[in-house]
């Protein structure tokens, strides 16, 4: 994020002593900036990604030093679900719940392939994508997927609640070209 | 099988002593003993192998279904029996057609309750005397049974209404405007 | 070990009809899940509470059913190995054996020597791993932190481990019929050993902080007894049982693969309750070390996988050089293996209890039927009869110590 210049020399006294301590910034900019810094995930743990996300916030991997370490198993209290592992027809009644009690802001995180597309679960039990219940933010495939995918993953959706809203292929060309 | 019996023959002989004619097949495929068994002398067979002292055979470790459409009668119901001292093993199969029911064993073991409800959410298959037959693994809503082989893996459910958890959300509380 | 004749006639059935009093109304009805962190996320539990203590309860699993034997039902005997990864995702490569070993029973193979003891080696790494996972989520929510972390730390030495050898850290996919995918890497036993250094580090420092702690000890003693009469009704295996006095252990007892050749302690309690099935857990997790250790002394040099064609895959360099292998690994992939029709059903001791799988071949290509017979499954039915009576802040160390896994448990 861009945290502005530093004040312009018209508020700045003789001694130049406010000069760097004060940051001009766009208010949405810095609430986004605090936001992102300070997710409270609600884990919607089904099956065996919820491992894997155990491992990413346990020592190892650390989601803590992302701020995004205490979970909230409350949905009033959460602004983040991650919704982790299988969801079946019988479970999606409750994760829709779960996501209309969540306060606004608030960002769905698919987290592995289950949760993406069903898996390769094609059957009448398991629902084919949560984006068919709730609107999802970041998609991370993988079966489970890796920590260090998860944790790509959430630094690209702190990219977005940042509002930098660019798509990964135009991210990706931006950087070939450069 | 392993444990109190030196060979198949002396396990199968002691078998028939104690089940006799309700006994309809046998084979040990595999070395794995298996009796089909009549189906209403379930019940009874059951509870003279846990009581037998030879065999006490008194651990139903697995109740299960298969679907054979298109032969008749269409489903096995298999019991897996098991003596944890001496580690016998038995399998008892039961042949019933669809619609045809099988008497509980669920007064004998406490396992078969759990294991009886699936195979009914599963196959569709009543268990004469169960104490609470319905649906474990699915919703109650769901129709069909679907592990029978004529129900379609990717087979699409009716869509349902939400269940509402709000009751009060037309009637407001009290004092509310 | 087993009774006398049992008078069947005595049981309580009415026992087991849930949320039927005649006075529901006047107890507060509660729902705990299926979202929830310490139901593991899929079980629901709906309580009657008199004030703290549940007068009656009715579990309902089933939330996380993905239909794995309809899957299993339209997929060739190996393509249903990933799935089988997917039941008990805490302890993979327990699945995978107990699978290989039942398609290796219905259709008559054999494992060769070097395999058998691979096999040993992951099935003990996946029962560490397992009880790990069991005991550090199980502490948590009781309040112990720490013991979480120290133990999902040594958690990820043994996931490291099983990447090296399997290529995922936890959906492995390792077993074959008639032996393993992959031979273990390079100075496997060198890393082996000193992971297996950490891992008695991490148990003295759990006990240090567990053991005698009063909060723990105060918790988790006396609560959720199960006698082993009950036990032996429900069907229950494993560390339930063991804790209870019952000497059970199907490596003990009915050995397979090559667990006979092992010296290693049968762990069992005295009364039952969970905090014996948290000490059975934790000393099984040093006799994993042991056995380990004694398999990679005993570890023979030699093939991972029988050489025959009808089952197991030729090697890449033949299949690319002569085109017998070419026309074998063609057969084997687009046909798969077909056993003989007929029935066989092979179990394993599984972290949680007896593991087995029960296979129908009507001599195609694909299961007539796959069956797992599921520990956790089987467990949870005990939930009820030892929540009824009990507080309520109890439901979380009784669920704990079942160690009910989700995959495992609805299939």
């Amino acid at each position: 994020m861009e945290l502005g210049t530093t004040a312009p020399a018209n508020i700045v006294d003789d001694n130049g002593r406010l000069g760097d301590s004060v940051i001009m910034t766009r208010m949405s900019d810095a609430i986004a900036w605090c936001r992102k810094w300070s997710l409270f995930p609600y884990p919607f743990i089904t099956a065996c990604c919820g491992m894997e996300f155990m491992a990413t916030a346990a020592t190892h991997y650390d989601l803590d030093r992302f701020g995004a370490a205490l979970p909230r198993f409350s949905p009033r209290q959460a602004d983040l679900m991650w919704v982790v592992g299988t969801v079946t027809h019988k479970q999606a009644p409750y994760l829709r719940q779960v996501y209309d009690q969540m306060a606004e802001p608030k960002w769905v995180l698919s987290f592995g392939v289950c949760a993406t597309s069903g898996g390769f679960y094609r059957n009448y039990a398991t629902v084919q994508g949560i984006d068919k219940i709730v609107p999802v933010d970041m998609y991370i495939p993988g079966c489970p997927p890796r920590p260090e995918m998860v944790m790509d993953g959430l630094l690209k959706l702190m990219d977005r609640i940042q509002g930098h809203r660019k798509t990964v292929l135009a991210e990706a060309i931006a950087e070939g070209e450069s | 099988m392993a444990g109190a019996f030196e060979t198949g023959e002396a396990y199968l002989a002691a078998l028939q002593a104690l089940l006799g004619d309700t006994i309809v097949s046998q084979h040990a495929h595999r070395g794995d003993m298996t009796l089909v068994v009549q189906t209403s002398a379930v019940a009874d067979c059951l509870e003279k192998l846990a009581a037998a002292p030879g065999l006490q055979l008194d651990v139903l470790t697995d109740l299960t279904a298969v679907d054979y459409l298109p032969r008749t009668p269409r489903f096995e119901v298999v019991y897996h029996l098991l003596n944890f001292g001496t580690s016998l093993r038995l399998r008892i199969k039961v042949q019933v057609d669809d619609g045809e029911a099988v008497p509980t064993v669920s007064n004998l073991f406490l396992s078969a309750n759990w294991m009886e409800r699936e195979v009914y959410d599963m196959y569709g298959i009543v268990f004469d005397g169960h104490p609470d037959l319905r649906r474990i693994l699915l919703y109650p809503e769901f129709e069909g049974h679907p592990l029978r082989k004529d129900y379609a893996k990717e087979a699409a459910q009716p869509r349902l209404e939400l269940r509402d958890h709000r009751p009060w959300r037309d009637t407001p509380p009290e004092g509310v405007g | 070990m087993s009774k006398a004749s049992t008078d069947f006639a005595s049981r309580n059935v009415a026992a087991e009809i849930p949320m039927r009093l005649p006075d529901a109304a006047e107890y507060l009805h509660i729902n705990i899940g299926p979202s929830h962190p310490a139901t593991h996320g899929t079980v629901k539990v709906e309580a009657l509470l008199d004030h703290e203590t549940i007068v009656d309860c009715d579990v309902d699993p089933g939330y996380l059913h993905r239909g794995f034997e309809k899957e299993a039902e339209a997929h060739p005997y190996i393509q249903v190995m990933p799935y089988t990864d997917r039941l008990n995702y805490v302890s993979p490569l327990t699945n995978n054996v107990a699978y290989a070993m039942a398609v290796e029973k219905l259709a008559d193979i054999e494992v060769p020597e070097r395999a058998e003891y691979i096999r040993v080696i992951v099935s003990e790494i996946s029962r560490i791993t397992d009880h790990l996972t069991c005991l550090g989520p199980a502490s948590m929510e009781l309040g112990a932190f720490s013991v979480f972390l120290y133990m999902v730390r040594a958690r990820e030495y043994l996931w490291q481990l099983i990447e090296e050898i399997c290529g995922a850290r936890m959906t492995t996919s390792y077993a074959r019929f008639g032996g393993v995918a992959q031979d273990l890497p390079m100075n496997f036993g060198g890393a082996l050993r000193w992971v297996i250094g950490e891992i008695h580090k991490v148990v003295r420092d759990v006990d240090i902080l567990l053991t005698r702690n009063r909060i723990f000890y105060d918790r988790m003693r006396g609560i959720g007894i199960l006698t082993a009469d009950d036990l032996r009704s429900y069907a229950v295996t494993g560390p339930l049982l063991r804790a209870a006095g019952v000497a059970r252990d199907m490596r003990r007892d009915e050995p397979y693969s090559v667990y006979d050749r092992f010296e290693f302690d049968v762990v069992v309690g005295e009364r039952g309750d969970n905090y014996d099935r948290y000490m059975v857990r934790l000393e099984e997790i040093l006799q994993s070390c042991r056995i380990l250790e004694q398999a990679l002394d005993q570890i023979p040099d030699g093939p991972i996988l029988v050489d025959d064609r009808r089952f197991a895959l030729p090697p890449k360099e033949e299949v690319y050089a002569n085109i017998e292998s070419l026309m074998d690994h063609f057969k084997l992939v687009m046909h798969g293996l077909q056993p003989a029709a007929g029935e066989a059903y092979a179990a394993v001791e599984s972290p949680n209890g007896e593991l087995g799988f029960y296979l129908v071949s009507d001599g195609s290509g694909k299961p007539l039927k796959c069956r797992v017979r599921p520990p956790s499954f089987i467990h949870l039915a005990t939930l009820r009869q030892q929540l009824v009576g009990a507080q309520i802040a109890d439901l979380v160390p009784i669920f704990g110590q079942i160690n009910m896994i989700g995959g495992e448990c609805d299939r």
